[in-house]
């Protein structure tokens, strides 16, 4: 990855604010029922930002990011995307979900190269077997190469998965609940792998987490939203020093941050 | 007191000095080979069936001795391996399966993907079939016959009919088979509706169409010989047919035997097909068997 290498080293410096991801008074109302799962919501992602948005279930967090992602229309409000409104997915967003969700007939290299074969063809992927295999390596998996999903650990398909949403070099990445199904030990070492990538690539990166250590420790601003209708009730900034690692939850800050969320959350949720 | 209780599990702990290992015991019945327990039934069941023929608890016109049915599949093995005219029908049956087979997995796989896929086909076409495949098939075999005539086309027909309807509902399940997330994933990843279909929808349903092909391999062998029942011509049913209405018994079972052969060889070719193409699923989808 020489394009990794040339990148200057130094990751205090704060990223230009360029916005990304610009989205305006977003609303979404489910026709059958009349539900509002979003309320002109408003949100600004800039380059190279970790945003992450946390909320208990049913705050319409999942169908924010949906909706970012061009896989589900807005009722009103828009989504623009390097000054390009979102009307439907988009080479330029990399996702990832929940499940590691590979294809079992296919080998780890195989499912890394899936957006491009289904994109550009089988010619295309077997052009990019070069840059899957590079990424494979960043993750650490590059052994796994050859192998079929069924003989890989949870961490390992997320990984493999990671890489896929890497493979088409998208100008963001949108995250749901990318590690929840893993246990709390890989899923922990899976953040910091997480925000390495994210460093190393200067990726601009939108996370969708009910786990408030979680947000806190990737996270460079917070949206905390409230349900019913879904909004977002206080954004919140964490100046906590990049690279991040474990031992900062042990600190009074990181404490702090957790406290005051959790507060917030709870209020919204029980207004106690 | 604390101290003598102590002292007092001590001595009672003593005795069960060193490891503790044990073993879980399976019972017998389930610890016997497979061979062992095949044959050893097999010998068993055609045991009691000598029993019964000797002492004649049933009448040899109506069971015949195994002695019997034994020389009378070696007669049926030795027409056929000379090329006599169960031979023929041998190879009329064998012929009549595999064209309605092939015909019942092109239109069943059709339908299949007609009904799994559109919403037409679901709202308007599945309906239909349902309200088909309620329906007695064999019932139709005399409409068959009066269209077709008493050729083998009557027979693949009726074999057709009844082996087309698990492959569509297998199909069709199996198109549905693939989860929100993976269909999330081709969504955001790009992938066309007939990419998701190709890729994804069909691949996760193999296992699915390949549990309806067995159903189906067991289906069409019974419509075929159903067909020759009813529709005479060359067949193996229509010997056997023949040889019932002759008290020939010891030759319908002849014929029975070497009618499983051929089904049981159609079943395994699927099985095995499926384990090659079906390669990533290790727990095989319901069906049972392989």
């Amino acid at each position: 990855m020489s394009q990794v290498v040339q990148l200057p080293a130094d990751q205090s410096e704060p990223a230009e604010a360029r916005p990304v991801y610009q989205i305006e008074r977003l609303s979404k109302t489910y026709g059958r029922n009349g539900f509002t799962a979003l309320k002109d919501v408003d949100l600004t992602l800039n380059k190279g930002e970790f945003g992450a948005v946390i909320g208990s279930s049913g705050c319409g967090k999942s169908t924010m990011l949906k909706i970012m992602a061009g896989l589900l229309p807005p009722s009103s409000g828009r989504v623009m995307l390097e000054g390009k409104p979102v009307l439907g997915p988009r080479r330029d967003i990399g996702m990832m979900f929940q499940q590691a969700t590979l294809l079992p007939w296919k080998t780890t290299l195989g499912n890394v190269l899936l957006p491009i074969e289904m994109r550009d063809g089988k010619a295309a992927a077997r052009a990019a077997e070069g840059r899957a295999r590079d990424l494979l390596e960043l993750v650490g998996i590059g052994r796994a190469e050859s192998i079929y999903p069924g003989e890989l650990s949870g961490g390992m398909a997320q990984r493999a998965a990671i890489c896929r949403m890497l493979i088409s070099d998208p100008a963001v990445l949108l995250l749901d609940e990318p590690f929840s199904a893993l246990d709390e030990l890989t899923r922990d070492f899976m953040n910091m792998e997480l925000q390495r990538i994210c460093l190393e690539r200067r990726a601009t990166t939108f996370l969708v987490t009910h786990s408030i250590p979680e947000a806190v420790i990737l996270a460079d601003r917070i949206y905390i939203m409230d349900a019913n209708p879904g909004r977002v009730a206080e954004i919140v900034d964490i100046d906590l020093p990049r690279p991040r690692n474990l031992d900062m939850i042990n600190t009074t800050k990181f404490g702090d941050i957790v406290h005051h969320i959790r507060e917030k959350l709870g209020k919204e949720a029980f207004g106690t | 007191m604390t101290d003598q209780g102590y002292t007092a599990a001590k001595s009672d702990l003593a005795q069960y000095e060193g490891d503790t290992v044990w073993t879980e015991h399976e019972p017998f019945i389930d610890r016997i080979p497979r061979w062992v327990a095949m044959t050893g039934l097999f010998v068993m069941i055609v045991g009691i069936w000598y029993v019964v023929t000797a002492v004649e608890i049933v009448s040899n016109i109506i069971l015949p001795t195994p002695m019997e049915t034994w020389e009378d599949i070696v007669f049926v093995g030795r027409n056929m391996a000379s090329g006599g005219y169960m031979l023929e029908a041998f190879i009329t049956t064998t012929k009549t399966v595999l064209v309605a087979f092939g015909l019942a997995m092109a239109i069943g796989f059709s339908l299949g993907v007609l009904v799994g896929e559109t919403k037409f086909g679901e709202r308007a076409v599945m309906p239909y079939l349902v309200a088909i495949d309620t329906m007695p098939k064999v019932a139709f075999a005399p409409l068959f016959i009066a269209w077709l005539g008493f050729g083998i086309a009557s027979k693949v027909a009726l074999a057709t009919f009844i082996a087309t309807f698990p492959i569509v509902v297998s199909t069709a399940a199996g198109l549905y088979a693939a989860s929100e997330n993976e269909r999330m994933l081709f969504k955001s990843i790009g992938a066309s509706r007939m990419q998701t279909l190709v890729r994804l929808k069909l691949p996760t349903g193999l296992p699915y169409f390949f549990t309806g092909l067995k159903i189906a391999s067991v289906g069409v062998m019974a419509g075929a010989i159903t067909g020759e029942f009813l529709g005479g011509g060359q067949g193996v049913g229509a010997l056997i047919r023949v040889s019932a209405s002759q008290l020939d018994t010891p030759r319908v079972f002849s014929l029975i035997i070497y009618l499983s052969f051929l089904g049981l060889a159609l079943f395994l070719t699927v099985v095995w097909v499926q384990k090659t193409f079906v390669f990533w699923n290790k727990s095989d989808a319901p069906g049972g068997m392989a």
